[in-house]
């Protein structure tokens, strides 16, 4: 069976409530058949509107939203056939586990043996056979965010939404749920829409990732293309841990800039940037900076240590380097770092490589 | 294991029980004078009001007190004949006292309850007696009216012999125990009681549908508007309650009269011709529209609590799984107000089974309910004893009403707010 591209496609959307602040703008967004994609960003980002566009509570202002080729804007929700798990599960209170599960079937008028089947094939995916009788109060918040996410497959719909499904959930419970819903999606191959603002969650478990902010995609790509290679610097703060330097770049060739900063300069990767006199920001991931690098590294600074945090498998420094006192390192433990102490004066190297010159804060 | 091992003691070596008893005491002593109070307060206010409603309707001790020797002499009397000698000399001892005490009117009162007509015979005795010579006094009266000669009368007296009586509550459903003791229905075209019964708890249903198809509606919009909008009307609700009923009362009466507002408007539009203007007014039509709109925040008020607490993902997680949203609405959203409904419509139905003051106003003769034969008792006759056995009758059916309910819908599943 070939994938379908594009199976969902927002087609230049736009979004206000109010008539006065676009909450989405010009938004254009293809999902493959079967595929995992997360719409990531901070709170008032757009996205959770995004997802309620595709679920059909809310309409588009401009633009359309394609199902499989077909316009669905006209489309009220209960005939677009997409699954949805709520923020807060939303499970009807008055009914049981089994009911809840039955609900879109029964509407649907299928008969009652099938009804069973699928409800207990549904059960026992998200390993709840035991519980169909219980009523929704009477299971933790894990189950009741199970039940949901299988009362959304039930019916087999061809796409599913999640409207940050794991965000009442503490910690270890949210880890282990999300394996749990990616190896649900890979098993029974159904297209996820995902909403989060937790990054983690969406790198663990996205085959594409797209990043929202002020009502657009910054950015959309795999998981560690987004880690490793943000196109701009909202992306590279909002992604991961992320060293910044401010300057403005003085020399431009051949893939790789000089950038004057206020105490010095640096080699830089150019990413948005194109001329010479452009103001920049530096990106560096913490863990690409070393500390007295064997190998020879185009960027080579001294900087002094403010604090050491020791976090088990790997220790956090700050330095002060070129005028930024909140340079973070990432050391992981070894028996070699012995001149890590608070004061001393060390080596920090990088490639202008992983140094990406992104656009002005 | 013997229990002696299985008390548990605490560090001390006191059975932990006792300790905690010990150490919980002092809440429990200031938790109750908190209570008391109220306690007190419903005390004198509810309970006994009610005890004292209870035992004056079926006291009877009045005219037990007044006519003490007459009752004594009574005892033997078997009630087919006139009553002997001595019964009519222990009457005429008893009444003459009376008459001097001038408390003879009550006495003509409550024999009157018993027997029409006998107020005009008792009154002409009082006048005659104080000629009457010693002895032969069964003649004596017998001759200051025919009546006396007539059994029933007396058997009237001897009815009232008990210090206690259920005769009240008879009356109240158009019953009483008839010169036989037998318990039968007052004649057919007497029975308005049962009529004031039958209408009150109709107008107390309609009443309350009315209130629910027009609350539910209101209360779904005051849970689900904006904030800013929702106080607006949560105010036009409310608004109702802070000013007077009678005020209330008094403008539907404005509205709706025959040369009312609501009347004018409809011979302005044609939809009735000026000479032909509908009674709105002074019938059921009146105590309907005036008593839907007085209750109707007691109905708004429990459902837009209840439907405060569903969350609008529940009808849009029904709708994402197919449904319909009609569906949605009664397999989702409508099981969940079950509570609010259950409230709200017993709240409006006890209180409208007892609605007085608006039925009085606008009611008329056609739409009066049971309150005021209540009110007409206890101001007009002075039968207060029937007041109150209707009283009572009717705090026993709200009672039973509650009692249904709570076999049905449990009275755990209310929800006030």
């Amino acid at each position: 069976m070939s994938k379908k591209e594009d199976f969902v496609k927002f087609d230049k959307v736009d979004k206000s409530y109010d008539g006065k602040v676009l909450v989405v703008k010009d938004l254009n967004l293809d999902i493959e058949e079967g595929e995992f994609v997360t719409m990531l960003g901070p709170s008032g980002s757009g996205k959770t509107t995004c997802l309620m566009m595709l679920a059909g509570f809310e309409t588009p202002t401009n633009g359309e939203i394609y199902l499989d080729k077909n316009p669905i804007s006209n489309i009220p929700p209960h005939k677009r056939g997409i699954g949805m798990v709520f923020q807060n599960y939303a499970l009807f209170p008055h009914m049981t586990v089994f009911e809840n599960l039955a609900f879109p079937l029964r509407v649907r008028k299928i008969s009652k043996e099938d009804i069973e089947k699928k409800v207990d094939k549904a059960l026992s995916m998200v390993s709840l056979s035991e519980f169909g009788n219980r009523m929704p109060g009477q299971l933790s918040g894990g189950q009741q965010q199970r039940v949901a996410v299988a009362r959304a497959l039930v019916f087999d719909p061809s796409v599913v939404l999640m409207d940050e499904p794991l965000g009442a959930l503490d910690k270890n419970l949210r880890e282990s749920m999300q394996y749990e819903i990616k190896h649900i999606h890979e098993s029974i191959g159904v297209t996820v829409v995902y909403v989060t603002h937790d990054q983690g969650e969406a790198l663990t478990m996205s085959n594409r990732i797209a990043v929202f902010n002020d009502g657009k995609v910054q950015q959309l790509s795999s998981p560690d293309k987004l880690y490793e290679e943000p196109v701009n610097s909202f992306v590279a703060e909002f992604i991961g841990e992320n060293n910044t330097f401010a300057g403005e770049i003085s020399d431009i060739s051949n893939g790789s800039c000089k950038v004057k900063l206020d105490q010095g300069e640096i080699i830089a990767n150019p990413i948005s940037v194109k001329s010479v006199g452009e103001k920049t920001t530096v990106s560096i991931r913490p863990e690409r900076a070393l500390i007295n690098p064997k190998d020879k590294m185009d960027n080579n600074q001294k900087g002094k240590i403010e604090e050491v945090i020791y976090h088990g498998d790997h220790t956090r420094v700050r330095l002060n380097l070129l005028g930024n006192s909140e340079f973070i390192l990432k050391v992981p433990n070894s028996s070699q770092n012995l001149d890590i102490k608070l004061g001393n004066e060390i080596n920090i190297g990088w490639n202008s490589h992983d140094a990406r010159a992104l656009d002005p804060k | 294991m013997s229990s002696e091992t299985q008390k548990i003691l605490s560090t001390d070596g006191i059975p932990l029980e006792e300790s905690l008893k010990k150490a919980e005491k002092k809440n429990k002593i200031k938790a109750f004078l908190l209570v008391t109070p109220l306690l007190l307060f419903l005390i004198i206010t509810y309970i006994v009001p009610i005890a004292d409603m209870f035992s004056r309707s079926i006291d009877d001790k009045m005219v037990t007190n007044m006519l003490p020797k007459t009752f004594k002499a009574m005892e033997q009397w078997d009630g087919k004949e006139l009553p002997s000698e001595e019964v009519f000399e222990a009457f005429y001892l008893d009444y003459k006292i009376l008459v001097k005490n001038k408390t003879a009117g009550k006495l003509q009162t409550q024999l009157n309850y018993e027997k029409n007509g006998f107020k005009s015979v008792l009154k002409k005795l009082a006048r005659k007696q104080k000629k009457f010579e010693e002895g032969n006094y069964k003649e004596q009266i017998m001759k200051v009216h025919k009546r006396w000669r007539n059994v029933e009368y007396w058997r009237a007296i001897k009815r009232r012999a008990p210090a206690y009586t259920y005769s009240k509550y008879l009356k109240g459903v158009d019953m009483y125990s008839n010169e036989d003791g037998k318990i039968v229905q007052v004649a057919e075209d007497r029975r308005i009681h049962r009529i004031l019964w039958s209408r009150t708890l109709e107008v107390a249903f309609f009443v309350t549908l009315f209130c629910f198809l027009m609350a539910y509606p209101i209360a779904h919009l005051l849970a689900t508007l904006p904030m800013k909008y929702s106080n607006l009307l949560m105010i036009c609700v409310l608004l109702p309650f802070w000013t007077s009923l009678l005020v209330r009362t008094a403008s539907w009466m404005i509205l709706l009269q025959q040369q009312g507002i609501v009347n004018d408007f409809f011979v302005w539009i044609g939809l009735v011709t000026d000479d032909n203007r509908p009674e709105m007014m002074y019938n059921k039509t009146g105590t309907y529209v005036a008593m839907t709109q007085i209750l109707l925040p007691f109905m708004v008020l429990p459902l837009y609590s209840v439907m405060k607490t569903i969350s609008p993902s529940l009808m849009r997680a029904g709708k994402s799984l197919g449904a319909t949203p009609a569906v949605a609405f009664f397999k989702v959203y409508f099981p969940l107000t079950i509570p609010g409904i259950g409230a709200g419509c017993l709240l409006v139905f006890i209180l409208a089974i007892g609605y007085y003051i608006t039925p009085a106003l606008v009611g008329g003769a056609s739409g009066t309910l049971i309150s005021n034969q209540i009110a007409y008792h206890m101001k007009s006759t002075l039968d207060w004893s029937f007041a109150s056995a209707m009283g009572l009758m009717l705090l026993t059916g709200v009672l039973v009403i509650y009692w249904i309910y709570n076999k049905l819908v449990g009275v755990d599943n209310i929800k006030l707010g």
